[in-house]
């Protein structure tokens, strides 16, 4: 996928703009949060469950490499494999190495946003595999040639005219905007290739140490199919995704189902645990986990080990007032949100993505949902830092913060700026009480009226015994 | 809890905004610090929390100011002040400093004495006879590092609820963020606009005629978008209306012709 996470600003202009997208986002803020709000309110224990997600997932972080080493040997000894993928490249060329070897022609694709994460799609089709996503939302942006924008509802930014127009673009149907008739078209088309596909890929929720098992969980089952019917399933997925049972997963799925879309639990939670047995009715051949590092091991022992933490819920985003202002798509990389806003520069680099972490007004929101109490506005504020000491930060912001500093830091000075600012402000804005616009603000006052000080500062009347 | 032996000796952290925007905010803090026992004094040396440059990245101007504050404020039982979110960088400060540094114990007994006005007056010293009264409907915005960091909602309502006349009209989403974040609205400023044509939409939407909260910076953000749309709401800090302070035109406004008539009772 094409970085444009540099051209931020841009796009959350264009964004700002667009009546469809706002529409659809307008739904997303009307949905999900308040779903995520009856749910909690059903749960009595719901913060103290996200006190044990968390404190669990520090334990899991600490003990990485056991975990992980536990999975490995669990999926070998039921049959199945484990690769180890350290950049978004090894990734891909594992799993096309594996198409390679059985030969195939097309897969079939669950959601997984680790596969958007390595740009899977893209390299398959070079390769001559043609990749097919079978989650209802990919699967209008496949078509549409679109990215998703959310990270549980990739197609949340269109409104049903754009999928009415893509399937009948695609699927030579009459155009309909019946969603009945349009899921049944999907449908359709979709069943075919489910049957025809040579491989399945899949996501994972969470990797289980004990068992050596695989979970997906969707609200389609359209994952089901694409694990069960072709010979043979890979799992894409990455490392911080291991949990040590299935007792520690199911405390994970009461958390994320309830914080992603508010339900009591997921549709379907599907596990896959190595490829079918002697007597199993169904099941693949072969069965492949690609594990996916691709910069979150640099990330272990640093302050940003929390955001390891992550279980892809997307309340972080559905609660985000920028977010629900600019959509995902004007993150310009896979991860939208805050969650993205942390994640998006340590896999695409600080100097293309330096104006994520800024696009916070840290009101705060996200941390106070996440189901395992990632501090996010704090590990955007490392980000910031470290774009600072880099010296990335954009002049204006780095002489404007040392001028300011330079005051800052001497009382009388400070005062005397204080006091000429209130001073000419206040000039300014005559009787009005306001001022409609103000050299070198025009940030401010393009959209609103700076309210005029009152004209002596606070300092200066204590001083004069004003009480 | 103060009582006949004990008056409270409070700091007041002024704010930079207080300062040089809204003297009458910081007086209106005096005044109820003052009715609720404790005597109160300005710290010379104060200037800014340094949350500009915290949020910003720049560390060691952070740790200057930091350093500067807790030395300006040594000693006193109290710091307060009419903002969440200076409070709430107060409370930062002890990140600022490794764990051998003998700052952080510093700032770690700062961030133990430091409160938001509203806060203090409810959680700390249980004071609530407040002697004001307020001819309006208003409604309250959280400001979020009040709400979300320092625990602060219940508070301010309680002690508006003490306001003689006082009506309290909630708006929907009072908890979502205004858009200020303090340099985010002029470096993002199409979405900060965005977030405040929010807000301002839900304040008219709620009835009220008068928008209050408890931070400066989200209130001269809302009250410059509100007059910039043409509305008549206008916006006061809490304390202006606790302190029965009103003389002062509303923030933003030319004239407070509507308050003639209120008066402290």
């Amino acid at each position: 996928m094409q970085i444009k996470s540099p051209e931020f600003k841009d796009n959350a202009r264009i964004a700002l703009q667009d009546v469809n997208l706002q529409k659809a986002l307008g739904n997303l803020k009307a949905g999900f949060p308040v779903k995520r709000a009856n749910a909690v309110e059903r749960m009595p224990e719901f913060e103290d469950l996200r006190d044990e997600a968390r404190d669990l997932k520090n334990h899991i972080l600490e003990n990485l490499d056991v975990y992980l080493e536990q999975f490995e040997s669990k999926v070998v000894e039921n049959g199945g494999h484990v690769h180890w993928a350290r950049t978004s490249d090894d990734a891909c060329k594992t799993i096309l190495d594996i198409c390679k070897q059985v030969g195939a022609k097309t897969v079939t694709k669950g959601k997984s946003m680790v596969s958007e994460e390595v740009n899977l799609n893209e390299y398959l089709e070079k390769n001559g595999v043609q990749p097919v996503e079978t989650d209802l939302g990919e699967y209008i942006l496949q078509l549409r040639e679109d990215h998703p924008s959310h990270i549980i509802a990739p197609a949340i930014h269109l409104n049903l005219e754009d999928v009415s127009e893509a399937f009948h673009k695609h699927h030579n149907r009459p155009k309909s905007d019946d969603p009945a008739v349009l899921m049944q078209e999907a449908r359709e088309m979709l069943r075919k290739q489910f049957v025809a596909a040579d491989v399945g890929i899949t996501g994972a929720n969470f990797c289980v140490a004990e068992t050596g098992s695989t979970i997906i969980v969707t609200n389609e089952g359209n994952g089901d199919l694409t694990q069960t019917l072709p010979k043979t399933h890979i799992v894409i997925t990455s490392i911080e995704k291991v949990v040590p049972t299935l007792e520690d997963m199911s405390l994970f799925l009461r958390l994320l189902a309830r914080s992603a879309t508010g339900q009591e639990f997921t549709v379907y939670n599907t596990l896959s645990t190595g490829p079918r047995r002697e007597g199993d009715q169904d099941g693949p051949e072969n069965f492949h986990v690609v594990l996916v590092d691709n910069g979150r091991s640099e990330m272990v022992g640093t302050e940003l080990q929390d955001m390891l933490r992550c279980i892809r819920c997307s309340a972080c985003m559905n609660h985000c007032p920028v977010y629900g202002a600019v959509g995902g798509h004007s993150y310009g990389w896979v991860y939208p949100g805050p969650m993205g806003s942390v994640l998006t520069p340590q896999m695409i680099g600080i100097e293309n993505a330096g104006l994520l972490p800024n696009a916070s007004t840290f009101c705060g929101k996200c941390e106070s949902v996440c189901p395992v109490r990632i501090p996010l506005p704090k590990l955007m504020r490392h980000w910031r830092e470290n774009e600072f000491e880099k010296h990335l930060s954009p002049k204006a912001v780095r002489w404007g913060i040392s001028g300011w500093g330079f005051f800052a830091k001497r009382p009388a000075l400070y005062r005397w700026v204080s006091r000429s600012s209130a001073w000419f402000m206040n000039k300014l804005a005559g009787k009005k009480g306001r001022i409609s616009r103000l050299p070198l603000a025009g940030g401010w006052t393009d959209w609103r009226d700076m309210p005029a000080p009152e004209g002596q500062t606070f300092m200066d009347q204590w001083k004069q015994g004003k009480r | 809890m103060p009582n006949a032996e004990h008056t409270p000796r409070v700091g007041l952290f002024v704010t930079c905004l207080a300062d040089m925007f809204r003297p009458t905010v910081a007086f209106a803090t005096v005044r109820l610090l003052e009715q609720a026992g404790c005597t109160v004094e300005v710290p010379e040396k104060q200037t800014c929390c340094g949350q500009p440059a915290f949020n910003s990245g720049d560390r060691n101007t952070t740790r200057d100011i930091a350093k500067m504050t807790i030395e300006a404020f040594d000693g006193y039982e109290y710091v307060v002040g009419p903002s969440g979110s200076c409070i709430g960088m107060l409370h930062y400060y002890a990140d600022l400093f490794d764990d051998n540094d003998p700052w952080k114990k510093r700032a770690e007994d700062l961030k133990a004495r430091s409160f938001e006005i509203t806060s203090f007056l409810v959680d700390v010293i249980g004071f609530d006879q407040i002697k004001a009264a307020f001819d309006g409907t208003i409604t309250y915005h959280d400001s979020c590092s009040g709400l979300r960091q320092l625990g602060i909602k219940q508070q301010p309502r309680k002690l508006l609820g003490k306001v003689d006349n006082l009506e309290l009209a909630e708006m929907e989403e009072a908890e979502t963020c205004c858009g200020f974040g303090g340099t985010f609205c002029v470096k993002y400023p199409d979405i900060s606009n965005r977030m405040v044509a929010n807000k301002t939409e839900n304040t008219s939407a709620s009835g009220a005629d008068t928008l209050v909260g408890g931070d400066l910076g989200c209130l001269l953000n809302m009250a410059g978008k509100l007059k910039r749309e043409g509305k008549s709401i206008e916006a006061r800090h809490v304390v202006e209306i606790l302190a029965g302070m009103l003389d002062q035109p509303a923030i933003g406004e030319a004239d407070a012709k509507r308050y003639e008539l209120a008066k402290q009772v």
